[in-house]
C-alpha cells in the first residue's frame, strides 16, 4: 500500500525580467511504508523543493501531494521536519525544545514532559534535558531536532542534509542513531544528503536527482541499512566491494550532471 | 638583525596596520577585543583633574564653569534647601516619573506595532508613514503642537517624551521579527502553529535581543527630550531645574542637574543590561 505519494509533481520559481527557473519537473514518487528513502544530487537539482512540497511549505505549480489519500495542503504534524540548523529555540532548554511541538499543540505540561522524555531517552539525552541548547554540540543539537520532530507521531520524516554540518565522526555515529530510531519507531523517512556514501548506507531506497529542470534521474533499491541491523558494524559494510561498486557507479552520475551543467 | 618589517612594534600606528597575535584565550582579529575599563577610569579621572585645574588656577571663571566643588557643593545646598521652593528628590522624582512613565507607554504600544509591522505588510504600510514622517522631527519643533493640542500640563509634556521614545522602539521590535531563522518559523508551522503561535513563541522571543537594544537607545531619547519637555509651565524636574538655573546663571546648578541626568540614565541602562543577560542569555549565540 502507498502512504506519501507525488503525482506529476512540477515546480516553476518564477525570475523577475527571466523565464521562470524549472526546479522540478514531473516528479513522481511513492513512499511506502516503513521506507526511508534517500534523495542525492547535486546541488541545485531541487531536493529541498521536494521536501517542501511533501512538508507543505509550498504548493506545486502542477501535481499533486497526497498522504494516506489525503492531499497535503499545508504543513501538518503528520509530516515532521528536522532542519539542517538554526531550528532549535535558544530561550528553551533541551526539554522544553523537544516539547515544542506538544506545547503548540495543547498538551498539558505533565503529557508534554512524559512524552519529551520518552524521546530524550531514544536520543540519549537524558544528561542534556536541561542544558541550554546553544550549549550543545552540532551532533546532540540535531538529536533533539530529531527528538522534537517524533513527539508528534508523525506518519512521515523529512530531513534536509541533517547531518551535513557535523563533523564525519560525529556524522557516522549520528547516521547509525538514526537508523536505530528508524527501525525502533518504524516511520517512513525522506532523507535529503550530498554525501554519497550516507546515503547508499542509510535508504532503502535511493533516488538520484538531476538538475536543470530537476528530475529523478535513478532509483536503486538499498540493501545496506538491513544488513546494518544484521552486523552492527557499519564501517565493514561501507567497505564492501559491493557498497564501493555501487558508490563508484552514482558518483559518475552525479559527476556527469555536473560536467553537463559546465557545457551548457 | 630581525627585519623590522616582521616585528610589528607595539605603536598605536603599528596596532592600527596589523593586530598583535592573540594571547592564548583569545581569539586572533577579534574587532574592539581587549579591556577597555581601565582606559576609561584614567579619562574620567583625567577629565575631572583638568575641570578642577583650569577652575582652581582661575584660567576659566566659575560662572562659565565652576569648580568640581563648586558643583559638589550645589549639590548639598539643593539636597538641603531644595531649588525654587521644591525639594531636590522631588525635582528628581518628577523628571523620572515622566521619563519612565513615557517609555513604559513606548514599550506597551511600541513593542507590539513594531511587530505588527514586521509580520504585516498592511500594518507596515498604515504605520510606516506616519512614523518615518515625524521620526527625523526634533521634539522641540513639534513641542508648541503638542502644547496647543494636548495643553500645558503633565499630559503634553509625558507625550512628547512617549513619542521620541516609540520609534526606535518600533524600529527595533520591527527588524527584532527578522531575527527568527525560518527553520524555527517552518518547525512551529509543521506542528500545526497558527500565525499568532508563531508571534508569540517564536518571533517574540527570537525578536527580544534587539528589543532589549531598541529599549536603551529609547530610554536615551527619552532623556533627551526630558528638558524640552521641561520648558513650558513646568514648576519642577530636572530638566527644569538646569532651564531656569540658566536663566539665572547658576551654572553650577546646570551641572549638577546634568550630572544627575546622566547618572540617572547610565544607571538604568545598567539595569537594562543586566536585565537583559539575565532574560537573553543566548543572545549571539542562538
Ligand atoms: N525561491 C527561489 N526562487 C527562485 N529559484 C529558486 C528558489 N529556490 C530555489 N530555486 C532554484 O531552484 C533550483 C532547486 O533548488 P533547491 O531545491 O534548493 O535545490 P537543492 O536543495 O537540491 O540544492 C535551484 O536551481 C535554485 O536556484
Ligand atoms: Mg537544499
Amino acid at each position: 500500500m502507498t502512504a506519501l505519494a507525488i503525482k506529476n509533481a512540477s515546480v516553476f520559481y518564477p525570475v523577475p525580467g527571466k523565464t521562470p527557473v524549472h526546479a522540478l519537473q514531473n516528479i513522481n514518487l511513492d513512499i511506502l511504508e516503513k521506507e526511508f528513502v534517500v534523495a542525492l544530487g547535486a546541488s541545485g537539482c531541487g531536493k529541498s523543493t521536494l521536501l517542501n512540497l511533501i512538508a507543505g511549505f509550498m504548493a506545486p505549480s502542477e501535481g499533486e501531494i497526497s498522504l494516506n489519500g489525503r492531499v497535503v495542503t499545508g504543513p501538518g504534524a503528520d509530516r515532521s521536519v528536522v532542519f539542517q540548523k538554526h531550528a532549535l529555540l535558544p530561550w528553551l532548554n533541551v526539554l522544553d525544545n523537544v516539547a515544542f511541538g506538544l506545547k503548540i499543540q495543547g498538551h498539558n505540561q505533565a503529557k508534554r514532559e512524559g512524552i519529551a522524555r520518552d524521546f530524550i531517552k531514544l536520543l540519549g539525552l537524558e544528561q542534556f534535558e536541561q542544558s541550554a541548547t546553544y550549549e550543545l554540540s552540532g551532533g546532540m543539537q540535531q538529536r533533539v531536532g530529531i527528538a522534537r520532530a517524533l513527539t508528534s507521531d508523525p506518519a512521515i520524516l523529512l530531513m534536509d542534509e541533517p547531518l551535513g554540518a557535523l563533523d564525519a565522526l560525529t556524522r557516522e555515529r549520528a547516521q547509525e542513531l538514526i537508523l536505530k530510531v528508524w527501525r525502533d519507531t518504524g516511520k517512513m523517512v525522506f532523507f535529503i544528503t550530498h554525501s554519497v556514501e550516507e546515503a547508499l548506507f542509510m535508504g532503502t531506497k535511493l533516488i538520484v536527482m538531476s538538475p536543470r529542470p530537476g528530475r529523478i534521474s535513478h532509483v536503486f533499491d538499498l540493501p545496506f541499512s538491513r544488513r546494518y541491523f544484521e552486523s552492527g558494524n557499519a564501517r565493514e559494510i561501507k567497505a564492501s566491494a559491493e557498497f564501493i561498486a555501487l558508490r563508484e557507479e552514482i558518483l559518475k552520475i552525479i559527476f556527469a550532471d555536473e560536467a553537463g551543467a559546465l557545457h551548457e | 638583525m630581525s627585519d623590522t618589517r616582521t616585528n610589528s612594534g607595539n605603536g598605536f600606528w603599528a596596532g592600527l596596520m596589523k593586530a598583535k597575535p592573540a594571547k592564548p584565550g583569545e581569539i586572533y582579529g577579534v574587532p574592539g577585543q581587549g579591556d577597555s575599563l581601565k582606559i576609561s577610569a584614567v579619562v574620567i579621572v583625567g577629565i575631572i583633574f583638568v575641570w578642577w585645574f583650569v577652575t582652581f588656577a582661575g584660567f576659566i571663571k566659575p560662572l562659565f564653569l565652576p569648580s568640581p566643588m563648586g558643583v559638589i557643593n550645589a549639590f548639598f545646598t539643593m539636597l538641603k534647601d531644595g531649588f525654587t521652593g521644591v525639594g531636590f528628590w522631588e525635582h528628581t522624582w518628577v523628571s523620572t516619573l515622566r521619563v519612565f512613565g513615557a517609555f513604559l507607554l513606548a514599550c506597551v504600544i511600541g513593542i507590539p506595532l513594531g511587530i505588527a509591522m514586521g509580520m504585516s505588510p498592511f500594518a507596515r504600510g498604515v504605520f510606516d508613514p506616519p512614523i518615518e514622517f515625524y521620526r527625523p522631527i526634533p521634539p522641540l519643533a513639534y513641542l508648541p503642537l503638542m502644547i496647543i493640542w494636548f495643553g500645558i500640563d503633565e499630559l503634553s509634556k509625558v507625550l512628547l517624551i512617549f513619542l521620541s521614545v516609540l520609534a526606535p522602539l518600533v524600529l527595533g521590535a520591527r527588524a527584532g521579527v527578522r531575527s527568527a531563522a525560518i527553520e524555527q518559523i517552518h518547525a512551529a508551522y509543521s506542528f500545526g502553529a497558527t500565525r499568532w503561535q508563531v508571534i508569540r513563541m517564536v518571533v517574540l522571543p527570537a525578536a527580544m535581543p534587539e528589543i532589549f537594544t531598541a529599549m536603551r537607545v529609547g530610554i536615551g531619547f527619552g532623556w533627551t527630550t526630558l528638558v524640552a519637555a521641561e520648558m513650558v509651565a513646568a514648576t519642577s524636574g530636572l530638566g527644569y531645574t538646569v532651564l531656569s538655573a540658566s536663566r539665572f546663571l547658576q551654572t553650577d546648578i546646570v551641572i549638577m542637574g546634568i550630572v544627575v541626568i546622566a547618572i540617572i540614565a547610565y544607571a538604568f541602562d545598567h539595569l537594562v543590561r543586566f536585565i537583559e543577560r539575565r532574560v537573553v542569555p543566548w543572545k549571539g549565540r542562538g
